[in-house]
């Protein structure tokens, strides 16, 4: 378990000073570039800005009107036989259709569970380890004007629903 | 998407309140929703530009390429009819490599570029090809070595230990890669 810890606390750190030492070897100025990358930053963020916003107001609602834990009481069977938090559920149905949206709800999952409880960590690894399965195919279809998917959609879901319940079990063994 | 779900949460959720007697609750609720948006966009900005500054300097190297030679066996397992098309194997890993970094904004012209390529030697025009097929469930699982936004998000909400999850976001997409994979390699001899 040190070692995994050493490895996760390492990562991040290790790949900064292969990347600037990378850059550095190939004569780049690289406070420039990383200045240029920052900025860039900027307009994501702010880009993300309005949809945090609206996503927060309509999740704030589901919550405070008390029709997430109706909700979550309907399908708690199901979840509690898969062991699935039901808290987690909002997360793992928005996710394959909306990043900005899915992002919303996992911040407000991890404040409101907190961000480093068993829901919070499962909360953080979807994000990390799923995409917009909807958005991309869509994208990636729509450049080349193809119609017929076959299996795609079919193939990407089950990979996502994969990703998620390992998420679950993942986070459950090391937590 | 969210022009249909957004409006729908919205309504359900007034009328709940308003049958359950939780309206006073939504009603504060409304405008605290608006003032943590604010913050924590604030928190999230520093860590973003950050990564993105860091990643920037990536970019601009010959990182990319190299790491695209490592990939070699494995893009010739996941692409056996791309092997001789060497524009559209270019373009897929760099594709690839650009999501293992985290280069969203990278990935995805690039990707585009490879779907195009990949489309001139498709004899069905409006169906994908296997390769197509196999490049976009790829692009649907998020196989980027380190999950900067899920990082983000766990340091502006003061985690303890905000890259404590790197590794259940490994064997997570791992999970999904191979079941991904596994699926399309199997569903496009039959569909």
């Amino acid at each position: 378990m040190k070692f995994v810890n050493f490895l996760s606390a390492s990562a991040i750190p290790l790949i900064i000073i292969l990347i600037i030492i990378y850059g550095l070897k190939e004569k780049k100025k690289v406070f420039d570039i990383f200045l240029d990358g920052a900025k860039e930053g900027i307009q994501i963020v702010v880009a993300l800005f309005p949809t945090l916003l609206g996503i927060f107001l309509a999740v704030g609602l589901l919550r405070n009107s008390g029709i997430l834990d109706f909700i979550i009481g309907i399908i708690s069977p199901v979840t509690n036989l898969l062991k699935i938090p039901s808290q987690i559920l909002p997360l793992a149905m928005l996710r394959p259709i909306s990043g900005s949206g899915s992002m919303g709800v996992a911040i407000d999952i991890m404040k409101q569970y907190g961000v480093d409880t068993l829901i919070g960590k499962i909360a953080s690894t979807i994000m990390g380890s799923t995409e917009t399965t909807f958005y991309t195919i869509a994208i990636y279809t729509a450049c080349v004007k193809v119609k017929k998917i076959r299996f795609v959609l079919a193939a990407a879901l089950l990979a996502d629903l994969a990703g998620m319940i390992t998420s679950v079990i993942i986070c459950q063994i090391m937590s | 998407m969210l022009n249909i779900i957004w409006p729908i949460f919205i309504i359900i959720s007034i009328i709940y309140a308003l049958f359950s007697g939780n309206i006073e609750n939504v009603s504060n609720g409304i405008f605290e929703s608006a003032e943590s948006a604010v913050s924590l966009t604030l928190t999230f900005f520093g860590t973003l530009c950050l990564w993105n500054g860091i990643i920037e300097i990536a970019k601009q190297t010959t990182l990319m390429q190299k790491l695209a030679k490592l990939l070699r066996p494995l893009i010739n397992f996941l692409f056996p009819e791309m092997k001789k098309n060497n524009e559209a194997y270019e373009e897929i890993s760099m594709n690839i490599v650009a999501n293992l970094l985290g280069l969203g904004n990278a990935a995805t012209p690039l990707g585009l570029k490879a779907m195009k390529t990949m489309q001139k030697e498709n004899p069905k025009k409006d169906t994908v090809s296997n390769s197509m097929a196999m490049f976009i469930v790829i692009n649907t699982a998020s196989i980027q070595l380190i999950p900067t936004n899920a990082i983000a998000i766990r340091s502006s909400l003061n985690s303890n230990s905000p890259s404590g999850i790197i590794l259940q976001v490994w064997v997570a997409t791992v999970v999904a890669l191979t079941v991904g994979v596994t699926s399309t390699k199997i569903l496009m001899k039959r569909f």
